[in-house]
């Protein structure tokens, strides 16, 4: 059976769309039940205070849903994208943009839930500062959503950069990589920089005279975090702005798709470890503030170490764009 | 088109070597984390033994390195020795 290149093109841009809203919505909705759920826990405390925490449940649930929302963003200019005349390698630009994204929602929209359930049961502690919380909540909340934007970054790039000058053989798997690279790496990012600004909203519950070092600490353990996502917005950006010698080897292919998989795959453990070790030393910094300066420094020689796989599936992922 | 042995030989070496270390980082990153976040929690309950608890910090996280390494060594053989 032969197809034509625009019946290719709009099955990829359909496969993708479908791929892209059905992970994307894994994310958002489980981050936006912890938050409820702790809602219901922080109004069971402190029912009285019930208004204020379902205002605050509500913003929390809010920003977890917009990594949601980017995915159906994205899934919708699959689905009108205007195919018509379109090389067959934009099948694959299509794809891969539909997997970015997709998969890009699933970490951010998990971690954006953190803050908002710790920000809710804060509230029924500490009545007092309840804005500070929001604030804080939204603050750790957007960080926790960068690596969903990197991801929509990319899907959009993928959607509308004319890759037609790009040979279609190995470039197919070089635009597909690009989409996996950065759509893995952001699972890790996304729920790591959640993880740190869910305790820091606890930590401002238990001791509100803390906040200054307590932001502090959260928003640099929240940068570190972020870097295995930034590793994958790299090797995308190498895979999508390269164009791949032409070459009817399946080896060709196989290592510019490994090379995405590789830097995607491994970021995912380091942003969550890193997002670990900042929420550990961002929960100390509110008990024993006078040791915030040391426990900044353990966090990042912890988080250092805790980088190195990333870094170890970089290098090898651009020794297989570069080297082999 | 016609695929030939050789290709696909080299075609599944660099997908393995693709897969080894981005499975093989998920491990190493998710475990240290998790050491360097107790030790945080430990230095803050306990500051006069900051010392000790970097360095066992750090032994803790080289062992839980090492699978990292192995998926690297095995990426590197994939990639230019076999």
């Amino acid at each position: 059976m032969e197809f034509s290149t625009q019946t290719i093109v709009a099955v990829a841009a359909y496969a993708g769309g479908g791929i892209c809203m059905g992970l994307g919505a894994v994310g958002a909705a489980i981050g936006e039940g912890y938050t409820a759920a702790w809602a219901n826990l922080a109004t069971s405390r402190n029912s009285e205070l019930s208004p204020d925490i379902f205002k605050n449940m509500l913003v929390g649930q809010a920003v977890a849903e917009s990594a949601s929302i980017f995915a159906l963003v994205i899934a919708i200019l699959l689905l009108f994208l205007d195919v018509q005349g379109a090389a067959l390698i934009k099948a694959a630009a299509l794809l891969g943009a539909g997997i970015c994204m997709g998969l890009g929602a699933l970490g951010s929209g998990i971690g954006s839930g953190f803050p908002g359930g710790q920000a809710c049961f804060g509230i029924a502690r500490q009545p007092a500062v309840t804005s500070r919380l929001t604030t804080n909540m939204l603050i750790g909340s957007a960080v926790s959503q960068t690596p969903a934007i990197f991801s929509m970054v990319v899907a959009l790039m993928l959607i509308f950069i004319d890759f037609s000058a790009m040979p279609f053989h190995p470039g197919w798997a070089a635009l597909i990589g690009a989409g996996l690279s950065t759509g893995l790496a952001a699972i890790g990012s996304g729920y790591g920089g959640g993880l740190a600004a869910g305790a820091s909203c606890e930590g401002l519950a238990r001791q509100p005279l803390t906040v200054a070092p307590l932001t502090t600490t959260m928003l640099v353990g929240q940068a570190v975090s972020q870097t295995p996502s930034i590793f994958g917005l790299l090797v995308s950006f190498i895979l999508m702005f390269r164009t791949p010698a032409p070459s009817a080897s399946l080896a060709a292919a196989a290592a510019l798709l490994a090379a995405g998989l590789c830097t995607g795959l491994g970021g995912i453990g380091p942003g969550i470890g890193n997002g670990q070790a900042a929420a550990g030393a961002v929960r100390w910094v509110a008990r024993n503030m006078a040791m915030g300066a040391d426990l900044m420094r353990v966090m990042l020689v912890g988080q250092a170490v805790s980088q190195s796989t990333a870094i170890y599936a970089m290098v090898v992922s651009l020794v297989l764009i570069f080297v082999v | 088109m016609a695929i030939e042995g050789a290709d696909l030989v080299k075609a599944a070496a660099y997908l393995g070597a693709g897969i080894s270390m981005g499975l093989g980082a998920i491990g190493p990153g998710v475990g240290e984390g998790m050491v360097a976040a107790k030790a945080c929690e430990a230095i803050g309950a306990n500051p006069n033994e900051a010392g000790l608890l970097t360095r066992t910090m750090l032994v803790g996280q080289a062992v839980s390195e090492s699978t990292g390494i192995y998926s690297l060594v095995i990426a590197l053989l994939l990639l230019f020795v076999v």
